[in-house]
């Protein structure tokens, strides 16, 4: 027998080899909840949690035990392997899922134009109406203000750590910012309540608040331009220096320029993480009601902690209003994420 | 315009290593000298620390001289970036600026040098890319990205902003090595234009190639690994590829090495 003939013969076996359809799964599948129904009808169990897990268990078992005796044991642990990674996939999506699915249900109720145009000047606590521009506003120009602060002094950090320090220096900056990013965000806002208002008596602004996120937002820019840097190709940095181009131009008009989407990304992820901070910013910012567009003087509200807030109090109105808030934070982040995601999928560098 | 290198007892390391070891050796102006050899016997190093990109690499160092015109490119107060304006380099893979345009790509040395005159500019990536025999395919898309090119085009690209700020002596590593034989070809007869205005080093592990476009041939060769490259001979191409002197090198030349 020749070679041809073996891999013909041993095709044709792999071929009859038997299997369950895809359609065969689905009614498996399917029988599996039928069975989990019956279950919850006749036996004490109950619950809507139990429900899933009873069902999804029992869909593995059933699953795994036809293919066993249909399609034999490497196909069988193949199928149940496949099915676990499923399970977990679908654990970790569910919360997700709920958290969104809940906060748009609840948050709808009065989410609309007029809610995000409108402060809750006037607005008491048994009032329908107001809503959330007056936090927007702060929110908005907390963050941006924190990034305004941070990614010139991340970008340098990163620049010093990737092109000019000695490799034990650089380990030790680094080394300095893991550990900033491990500062819980309560001691930021702490160290800025404490340096800030009360040792250099400065008052309860949008701006302390800023200088909190700022903190927060540092070392996840350091990080991720570091990384950025490090992608743009050696290469590159050499045309420059055979051009006879100073090595402090070349990183500002050749490596910068290429690491510029992703650097980007970075701080985009970096307000989208700092964005929904509520302990640092209530309290060095405080609250207000009425708009205040001066980050520079007077309390100033933002999205957390309008949300934080009105969530505690008593009447159901205000409820409704710190939901309808989630809603605006969420959408805000979300559009962060996408934008990130879609100057990510643009960046050259990444893909390479 | 173009100019004598001359090096005297030139020792390269990387660190603690020593890669090439007391190579002295003339390339005349306006001629093209090629550099031959096995891979790792340090040909790249020493063509990098002629323009002083060796000591980009950090813990690179050189001992001996390179001499320009009978200057001293290492002697104090001389600086690295006035070095390499004057003495231009192609690497081996086509490197353009993936954030500029063609035109800017032929630009940037003189641009990022604080040349901002618009028709001088003008004028010197006309003059390049015509150098670089480029200018007919591109003239009608200079501001379409210089990453849009074909691989030949964009190694022609490279080499026209290699002479867009007029150096005296072009460097090139291997620059055909990741090109197809259309692109290669382009190349070489470049090289053989370019000669007659520039001191032109080429390295490359193609025989042919030496022996068509250079006047020259330096063959270089390691003891073994771990061991420092040698200059071993240097000489007329026609001679060093009929009749050489070392045995090594006619061994080299007709795939007896090893
Ligand atoms: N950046 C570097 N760091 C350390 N060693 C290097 C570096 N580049 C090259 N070398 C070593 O120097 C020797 C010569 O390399 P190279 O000059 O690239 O040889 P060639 O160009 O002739 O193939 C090799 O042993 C190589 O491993
Ligand atoms: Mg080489």
């Amino acid at each position: 027998m020749t070679i041809a003939d073996s891999t013909q013969s041993l095709r044709r076996q792999s071929l009859r080899q038997a299997s369950i359809p895809r359609a065969g799964v689905a009614v498996l599948i399917a029988g599996s909840i039928g069975l989990a129904f019956v279950l919850f009808a006749v036996t004490p169990l109950q619950g809507d949690a139990d429900f899933v897990v009873v069902a999804a268990l029992l869909s593995v078992v059933i699953l795994v035990a036809a293919s066993w005796t249909v399609e034999g044991r490497r196909r069988a642990i193949d199928r149940f392997a496949t099915s676990a990674t499923m399970l977990a996939l679908i654990l970790t999506l569910l919360p997700l899922g709920f958290v969104l699915g809940y906060v748009i249900k609840r948050g709808a109720k009065d989410f609309n134009i007029n809610f995000l145009t409108h402060s809750l000047a006037g607005i008491g606590p048994l009032d329908a109406g107001g809503g959330v521009y007056h936090a927007i506003i702060g929110t908005f120009e907390q963050v941006l203000i924190a990034s305004f602060i941070s990614v010139p002094l991340g970008l340098m950090v990163a620049i010093f750590i990737t092109e000019y320090s000695r490799s034990s220096l650089a380990t030790a900056v680094r080394f300095l910012v893991d550990v900033m990013t491990g500062i819980p965000s309560i001691v930021a806002g702490l160290f800025v309540l404490s340096f800030w208002i009360l040792a250099l008596n400065q008052p309860y602004t949008g701006f302390a608040a800023a200088m909190a996120l700022a903190i927060l937002e540092l070392p996840i820019i350091v990080r991720t331009s570091e990384e950025m840097i490090r992608l743009v190709p050696a290469a590159l940095r050499e045309a420059a220096y055979a051009l006879g181009v100073p090595k402090w131009k070349t990183i500002l008009r050749v490596v910068l320029p290429t690491a510029t989407t992703g650097i980007t990304t970075g701080v985009m992820l970096a307000m989208a993480r700092v964005i929904g901070e509520t302990a640092p910013v209530f309290l060095v910012a405080g609250n207000n009601f009425f708009i205040n567009n001066d980050p520079l003087h007077g309390q100033q509200a933002s999205l957390a902690t309008f949300i934080f807030i009105n969530a505690r109090a008593s009447s159901d109105l205000q409820v409704d209003r710190a939901w309808a808030a989630a809603l605006t934070l969420i959408l805000i982040v979300a559009v962060l994420y996408v934008s990130a995601r879609l100057l990510t999928r643009r960046n050259a560098l990444a893909r390479r | 315009m173009a100019k004598r290198i001359e090096t005297v007892d030139l020792s390269c390391y990387y660190g603690s290593m020593q890669a090439v070891e007391g190579v002295s050796l003339t390339v005349e102006p306006k001629s093209v000298t090629a550099f031959i050899g096995p891979s790792g016997c340090g040909k790249s190093t020493f063509l990098r620390a002629l323009n002083r990109m060796h000591e980009v690499i950090p813990n690179a160092r050189i001992e001996g001289t390179v001499l320009l015109d009978d200057e001293d490119i290492y002697g104090p107060g001389i600086e690295a970036a006035a070095v390499r304006r004057t003495i231009g380099m192609v690497f081996q893979k086509p490197n353009p600026f993936p954030t500029m345009s063609i035109y800017d790509n032929v630009a940037a040395g003189l641009k990022l040098n604080g040349i901002r005159k618009k028709s001088e500019l003008d004028g010197a990536v006309e003059r390049s890319l015509r150098g670089a025999n480029l200018w007919d395919e591109v003239k009608s898309r200079l501001n379409k990205p210089g990453m849009g090119l074909s691989g030949g085009q964009q190694q022609r690209l490279c080499i026209a902003r290699a002479i867009a700020v007029e150096p005296q002596v072009l460097l090139m590593d291997e620059p055909c090595s990741a090109l197809d034989p259309i692109s290669t070809l382009a190349i070489e007869d470049l090289i053989n234009e370019l000669k007659d205005r520039y001191t032109i080093v080429i390295v490359t592990h193609n025989m042919q190639q030496a022996a068509r476009v250079s006047d020259v041939t330096a063959f270089f060769t390691l003891k073994g690994p771990g061991e420092p490259g040698r200059l071993i001979e240097v000489d007329a191409t026609q001679k060093i590829f009929t009749n050489p002197s070392e045995k090594r090198t006619e061994d080299y030349i007709t795939g007896r090495f090893g």
